[in-house]
Order: C-alpha cells, then sequence, then structure tokens
C-alpha cells in the first residue's frame, strides 16, 4: 500500500503523542451516526427500549467512538493511510436527552517497525476518567 | 434460546455488490468527524493519491454489517438482536476504497463460545471489488447476553 501522503517514519518515537481531540457527543451526534452508518438499533436513541434491556439509558454506538478514534489518527496520518485498526469495546458511553458527553481521544506511538516503516499507535479513549476502549490499535503506514 | 455453536462455518453471501458514493463517504465522514477533503472532494482526493473521494478508515463497517444481519436474522444461529452487545472490531485493509468501488461482502462464521451467560459470535466479513480483488477484512463479535 504506498503511504506517500502518510506522516515520515524518522523521528517518530515510541510514546510519542502524535494526535489528541476532545469531541462531545450529543443525542444528535448519536442520531447523524446512525443515519450515516444504518446502524439503527434503538439502544442508540430510545432511553424507554435501552432501560428494557438492562442499559442505564441511550448509550452511543460503539462504532461512532471507533470511527472518531479513527478520525484522530488519521488527521495526523493522512486518509487512507490507516491499515489496520482494532479494539474491544470496554465501557458504554451513556448520552442524557438534553446534555452532552465529552470524551478525550490520545494517539500515541506504541511501536515502530523500522522494516514495513510502520508505525502501532495507541490510541486511548477516556470518558468520566474511564477507559472506553481497551486494545485500541491503528497501524499506520508511513512515508 | 442460546446461540447455536453448530453454526460456526456457515457463510453468507456475496448478495448484492454495494455501490460506494461521494455522498454517502460525506456523510459518513461528517458522522465520525473526519476533517480531511479528500473525504469531500474529488480534486482533494487526486492531490492525496486517490482517483476520488475516499472513505474514512471506519466506513467498511457501513457494508460489513449489513452482511453481518444475515448471520444475526439467520433463525438457526440464535442471535437475540435486543440482547446483543458490540464486544469488539478489527479492520484490515487491503486497499483504501474510492468513490465508485462496487463492494460485495461474505460473512463467515468463524467463532461461536458460551461462557456462564454470555455467548459471543464472531463474523468475519470480506469485501472484495468488482475484479474479485481483496479490499478489507472486517472481524467483529458480538456479546449475547442469555435471559436470566
Amino acid at each position: 500500500m504506498s503511504a506517500e501522503n502518510g506522516p515520515t517514519f524518522e523521528g517518530l518515537e515510541v510514546g510519542q503523542v502524535v494526535a489528541a481531540r476532545e469531541v462531545t457527543f450529543t443525542r444528535d451526534t448519536l442520531v447523524r451516526y446512525a443515519g450515516a452508518s444504518g446502524d439503527f438499533n434503538p439502544i442508540h436513541y430510545n432511553d424507554a427500549f435501552a432501560e428494557s434491556v438492562g442499559l442505564p439509558g441511550v448509550i452511543a454506538h460503539g462504532m461512532l467512538t471507533m470511527g472518531t478514534a479513527a478520525s484522530v489518527v488519521e488527521e495526523w496520518a493522512g486518509p487512507g493511510n490507516v491499515v489496520d485498526l482494532q479494539t474491544r469495546f470496554a465501557r458504554p458511553i451513556p448520552v442524557p436527552a438534553m446534555g452532552e458527553a465529552t470524551v478525550a481521544f490520545t494517539a500515541k506511538v506504541g511501536v515502530l517497525d523500522t522494516e514495513a516503516r510502520f508505525a502501532r499507535i495507541d490510541i486511548l479513549v477516556e470518558f468520566e476518567g474511564q477507559k472506553i476502549l481497551a486494545k485500541a490499535q491503528a497501524v499506520v503506514a508511513c512515508a | 434460546m442460546p446461540v447455536n455453536t453448530e453454526a460456526v462455518g456457515r457463510a453468507y453471501g456475496p448478495h448484492e455488490p454495494y455501490e460506494v458514493t461521494r455522498v454517502k463517504i460525506r456523510e459518513f465522514a461528517d458522522a465520525v468527524d473526519a476533517y480531511s477533503f479528500a473525504h469531500r472532494s474529488e480534486e482533494a482526493a487526486r492531490a492525496e493519491g486517490f482517483s476520488d473521494a475516499v472513505a474514512p478508515t471506519t466506513f467498511a463497517v457501513v457494508i460489513a454489517q449489513q452482511a453481518e444481519f444475515h448471520v444475526v436474522v439467520d433463525p438457526e444461529v440464535g442471535v437475540d438482536f435486543s440482547r446483543v452487545v458490540h464486544a469488539d472490531e478489527r479492520f484490515t485493509h487491503h486497499r483504501p476504497i474510492i468513490a465508485g468501488d462496487l463492494i460485495s461482502a461474505t460473512v463467515h462464521i468463524d467463532d461461536i463460545k458460551q461462557r456462564g451467560g454470555i455467548s459471543t459470535v464472531t463474523t468475519r466479513t470480506e469485501l472484495t471489488d468488482e475484479d474479485g480483488a481483496p479490499v478489507s477484512t472486517v472481524i467483529s463479535t458480538l456479546a449475547v447476553r442469555e435471559e436470566a
């Protein structure tokens, strides 16, 4: 895969923060993601339904959180250069009907593969001091 | 009803190919706060070396989740969708997804586990282009809480 528009491999250091962003999720954000992705599970917009299946209320799509994490990495990596992305969904993000949920994303260099010129970027996603994603890792093809 | 572990190895599709459009790429980019103009304009995408608007990293989920739905609704697999939570997800991109692509998806049930009231179903969706060349591999695990 070509990475001509990718970040320069030389000079990267393990532990270096390459990107960080705070993102605010509201019900609007969730509805917009539902429409864009086609994921219309009512736990992401209907409190009564969410409570009936044992949730505290409406929660954000895990894939909204993962997709936003990818966007944070991509802003540094350049579009098309995240060649692998994985995560476990450790905790849900409850999103209130009228308020908002502010989620902090921090992307750091985890591993550098000199031969392939790949950087593994580890993404920390926190909400109210708790880790939302576990083992969130993006492999970036560098120039 | 518990999930049927004997469904491991089943495959579904490919069904009708998914046509990737500029409008959908832009809509998805807006929804996940992907800022690059390469998601929004052919010209900006060309400047970065792509033939047309390029999809954000997790766009493949739009196509993969449609394919995974065939697993969820198969009565012989036995997933109660109202009790599902997403456990994990992985994308491996063999090449970026570009506006104009016609993508076919085949979903495979790779693993089903039952452990103390929770079943997990792991699917692998292989996305291929019009020429049959690999585009992305999407691995997804759903956790299904059994009724007490």
